[in-house]
C-alpha cells in the first residue's frame, strides 16, 4: 500500500502554515517556494482555512494531461514525477481541480508531493496525517 | 550573514513621485540585525528633525529580521514612524502574515515616503511594485470591506499581507491603527493617521520565495529543537487555550485591573468579560500568525438578531485580547460580554487603537462626571457600562463633529490641556496607558519605555513576581533597563515577545549559527543596548525630556497590589534611570566620535 498526506479535519486548522514551511525546509531553506502543500483562508481568516495538498488520485488527471510522461500514475494512487522529462508546459497545474500542483518559479516546473509526510510532523493540531491510500471502487448504480 | 540571504535589500517607495527602488544595506543589517535595530536607523536617515508627523516628510519604515521565515514564532514586523500621537518616536509591531510576506518578497525593510496626491494603495509583488488608484476605496465605512475588496483584486492568495486603514486613519485620528490581514494591527501610536496623511489606503505585499542558509543540516536541527521547546512550554498552552484574555481574572483578583478610569483596580463584573466566559460562550475560532504554532488569536462569534426580520441573524467575528478587554471593558465599566464585543467590533471597523480609544472614553466619562465637559461637548451622555452610548462616542471620535471630539481625537494628553482633568488623564509621554496597575515597575515602564508601552520592559511581570516583597529603586531600574535592552534584540530578529521564554540568549546564539552569523551573547546584549540608546537619542532629539515626564496623580490614589504607590520612590527611580542612560548616551557619543 502507498501513502498520502490526508486532510483529516480542516476545521482544526489555525492557519499557522507550519506544514508549508516544513515542506520547503526539506531542501534546507526557510520559506514557501518549494512547498507542495498550501494553506489559505477561505475569504478572511474568520471563515477558516483550506489546506491544499495532493490527494493521490487513483486515476490522476494531472498525469493524463502530461504530454511528455514526466508525470506518471503511481501504483496504488498518486503520481511520480521525473523532472528530466518535464518541459514545463503547465498542463498538470490546470488539470488538477484542487490546484494541488504548485509551481516552482525557479525551475519552471511543477512542485510535486512525494508523500513523504515531513509536513505532518509539524502540524500542531492534527489537521493532516500520513495514511495509506484506500482503494477507491467506482460506484456502479 | 549568509551572502545569498536577501535580508539587506531595502525597498523604497516614494508616494510623491510614484517611484520605487531597492538599496542593499548589508552593513546596516550586520550591525543592527534587522527589525527594531534597522528601523530606528532608517527612521533617523529618512525623517528630518522636527518634521510634522502628518506631513510628507514623515516616513513609514517596516522592518523584518533574520529569523523571519526561518524560525517558528518569528512572526512580527516592526513599524517605525514619527508618531502623530506623541510627536515623537512611533513604534508598533504586528504579526499576521506581514513579516513572512515582506521577507519572502525578498526584503528586509520597506520604507514608504512622501505623500500621494490622490488616495492610492500600493501593491508589492516580489520585485514589482504597483501604485493603484484607491479613490473608490476612500471613505468606505469598514476596514473589513476594504480587506474584502483587496482580497478579490490582488493575487498571491495565502502568501500575502493586506495592511489597510479605516475611516479613523483617513480622518487623522492620532491613535488610528493599521489593520493587518484580519484582526492583527499596528495598533499603537497612530500609524493609521500617518497612512491617512500620505493618502495611503493600503499596502499589499505578496511574498512566495524562500531564504537560503549557510548550514542546511544545522538549520533543521536548530529548528526541530526550537519547535520541541515551543510545543513543550506552558506559555504556549496558555496563549492557545484562553489566549491573553486569561489574564483578566488573575489581575482582577490581584487588584491590578484598571477599572473605570482607574478609580478602582478591581471590576465587580470582571467574570463576565473574562477569558473563561468569552471562551465558553463566544469563542468561534482560534487562529495563528504565519509560522507560529501557538494560535493565540481568539475570535468570538457575535450573533445578533435583526429587528425587522424574524429568524434573521447577523454573525460577526470579533477578535479579543487582554488589552482591548481592559480598555473597552473594565475601563468603561462594561460588564457585558456582548456589549464589549460590539464596542471592539466598532473599533475594528473604524480602524482605531482599542487601548487608546478605551482610555480616551474613560477619561471623557470622568471629565463629564466632574463637570469639566457637558453634553454640549460629548453629544451623548457618558455613563459607565452603557456600551450603546459608547458606540456613538466612538463614531464621534472618528468623525469629529465638534471641537471637543476633534481634541479627543488628538489623544487625552491634548484633550486634558484644553478641558482640564490632567490628574486623571492616564497617559504617558502622550500615549494612553496599558492595562496594568500592578505596582511601581509597570508605571515606571510606561513612563520610561521608549515607546511608552507595557511591551517595552514588562514591568507588570516584575511587579507580579515581587508582590509581598520589598522592592528597591536600584533593583527596579536595573530590571527595566536590562529587560528593555534585551527586548531590542528579540524585536530585531523579529520574534513575537510571547516567544521570549523559548528564545533565551543562548538559544538565539545557537539559532544564528546555521544562518552564517557568529554572534556571542555579549555581542547581542551590546547591540540591544545600542539600539535602545539610539531610540532614546531619537526621542531626545525630537524634544522628549525626562523633566516633562509626569505620573498621572490617579495612579497614586488607587492602591495597587504593592499598596499605595509612593511618589518619592517613583521620582527616585526616574532620576536613577535618567542618570544611567545619560551616562550611557555620553559613552555612545564618545565612541561614535572616535
Amino acid at each position: 500500500m502507498v501513502k498520502r498526506v490526508s486532510v483529516v479535519d480542516v476545521d482544526l486548522c489555525v492557519g499557522c502554515m507550519m506544514c508549508v514551511f516544513a515542506c520547503t525546509r526539506r531542501f534546507g531553506e526557510g520559506g514557501v517556494s518549494k512547498s507542495a502543500i498550501r494553506v489559505a483562508s477561505i475569504g478572511g481568516i474568520e471563515r477558516g482555512f483550506t489546506v491544499i495538498v495532493c490527494r493521490a488520485c487513483p486515476d490522476p488527471p494531472c498525469a493524463a494531461s502530461c504530454p511528455t510522461h514526466a508525470l506518471k500514475p503511481r501504483k496504488g494512487g498518486g503520481i511520480v514525477f521525473d523532472p528530466a522529462k518535464c518541459v514545463g508546459c503547465g498542463n498538470c497545474v490546470k488539470a488538477c481541480p484542487y490546484g494541488a500542483l504548485m509551481w516552482d518559479e525557479q525551475s519552471g516546473k511543477p512542485i510535486v508531493c512525494t508523500y513523504c509526510g515531513y509536513c505532518v510532523n509539524y502540524c500542531p493540531y492534527g489537521v493532516i496525517k500520513l495514511e495509506e491510500v484506500k482503494e477507491v471502487v467506482a460506484h456502479v448504480p | 550573514m549568509f551572502p545569498r540571504d536577501p535580508l539587506p535589500r531595502v525597498l523604497y517607495i516614494d508616494l510623491s513621485s510614484k517611484k520605487y527602488w531597492v538599496e542593499e544595506r548589508k552593513e546596516l543589517f550586520e550591525e543592527f540585525i534587522g527589525g527594531t535595530g534597522v528601523a530606528i536607523n532608517l527612521l533617523r536617515e529618512e525623517v528630518p528633525r522636527g518634521a510634522d508627523p502628518l506631513s510628507p516628510e514623515n516616513a513609514i519604515v517596516l522592518a523584518v529580521g533574520p529569523f523571519n521565515a526561518l524560525y517558528p514564532m518569528a512572526s512580527k514586523t516592526v513599524a517605525m514612524f514619527k508618531s502623530p500621537l506623541t510627536g515623537n518616536l512611533g513604534e508598533s509591531h504586528a504579526g499576521g502574515r506581514s513579516a513572512i510576506a515582506i521577507r519572502l518578497a525578498g526584503y528586509g525593510a520597506i520604507v514608504v515616503k512622501g505623500a500621494s496626491d490622490i488616495p492610492v494603495w500600493v501593491s508589492v509583488h516580489g520585485s514589482k511594485v504597483y501604485f493603484r488608484d484607491a479613490r473608490a476605496l476612500w471613505g468606505v465605512r469598514s476596514t473589513h470591506t476594504v480587506g474584502r475588496v483587496l482580497r478579490e483584486v490582488e493575487g498571491g492568495h495565502g502568501f500575502r499581507t493586506i495592511m489597510r486603514i479605516g475611516r479613523a486613519g483617513e480622518k487623522l485620528v492620532r491613535y488610528a491603527c493599521v489593520v493587518v490581514d484580519t484582526f492583527r494591527h499596528f495598533g499603537r501610536l497612530g500609524l493609521g493617521a500617518v497612512f491617512g496623511s500620505k493618502k495611503l489606503k493600503a499596502l499589499v505585499v505578496v511574498g512566495k520565495g524562500s531564504v537560503p542558509v549557510a548550514d542546511k543540516a544545522g538549520y533543521r536541527r536548530v529548528y526541530d529543537d526550537l519547535y520541541k521547546r515551543i510545543m513543550g512550554t506552558p506559555a504556549t498552552k496558555k496563549y492557545h487555550e484562553l489566549g491573553t484574555a486569561e489574564n483578566v481574572l488573575p489581575l482582577n483578583e490581584l487588584g491590578a485591573l484598571p477599572t473605570m478610569n482607574l478609580k478602582a483596580s478591581r471590576f465587580e463584573r470582571a467574570e463576565e468579560i473574562s477569558g473563561e466566559r468569552l471562551a465558553e460562550r463566544y469563542l468561534g475560532r482560534r487562529v495563528s500568525c504565519a509560522h507560529c504554532p501557538v494560535a493565540c488569536i481568539h475570535l468570538a462569534v457575535l450573533r445578533e438578531p435583526y429587528e425587522h426580520e424574524p429568524y434573521f441573524y447577523k454573525t460577526t467575528f470579533v477578535s479579543y485580547d487582554y488589552e482591548p478587554i481592559y480598555a473597552c471593558g473594565a475601563m468603561l465599566g462594561i460588564g457585558s460580554a456582548e456589549g464589549l464585543l460590539k464596542v471592539l467590533d466598532a473599533i475594528e471597523t473604524y480602524g482605531l487603537d482599542a487601548m487608546s480609544t478605551g482610555v480616551a472614553l474613560a477619561w471623557m466619562t470622568e471629565a463629564y462626571e466632574k463637570g469639566l465637559v457637558t453634553e454640549k461637548e460629548t453629544i451623548m451622555k457618558p455613563t459607565w457600562g452603557d456600551y450603546a452610548s459608547y458606540l456613538k462616542a466612538i463614531e464621534y471620535v472618528v468623525e469629529q463633529p465638534n471641537e471637543f471630539y476633534a481634541a479627543l481625537a488628538k489623544g487625552i494628553e491634548h484633550a486634558a490641556k484644553v478641558y482640564g482633568g490632567a490628574d486623571f488623564a492616564l497617559a504617558y509621554g502622550g500615549n494612553e496607558m496599558p492595562g496594568y496597575h500592578t505596582g511601581p515597575a509597570t508605571h515606571l515602564g510606561f513612563a520610561l519605555g521608549a515607546r511608552h508601552s507595557h511591551l517595552d520592559s514588562a514591568g507588570y511581570s516584575y511587579d507580579q513576581k515581587m508582590v509581598g516583597k520589598k522592592v528597591s529603586v536600584e533593583e527596579v531600574v536595573t530590571y527595566l533597563l536590562e529587560e528593555e535592552r534585551w527586548r531590542q534584540v528579540l524585536t530585531s530578529l523579529v520574534l513575537c515577545l510571547f516567544a521570549r521564554g523559548v528564545y533565551t540568549p543562548q538559544v538565539v546564539v545557537e539559532a544564528f549559527k546555521p544562518l552564517g552569523w557568529e554572534l556571542s551573547e555579549n555581542d547581542l546584549r551590546e547591540i540591544g543596548k545600542r539600539i535602545h540608546l539610539l531610540k532614546l537619542k531619537y526621542k531626545l532629539d525630537e524634544g522628549f525630556s525626562f523633566d516633562q515626564l509626569r505620573f498621572p496623580k490617579r495612579i497614586f490614589e488607587t492602591p495597587s497590589p504593592h499598596g499605595a504607590l509612593d511618589p518619592a520612590f517613583m521620582e527616585q527611580a526616574l532620576k536613577l534611570y535618567r542618570s544611567r542612560v545619560e551616562e550611557d548616551l555620553k559613552s555612545l557619543e564618545a565612541a561614535q566620535r572616535e
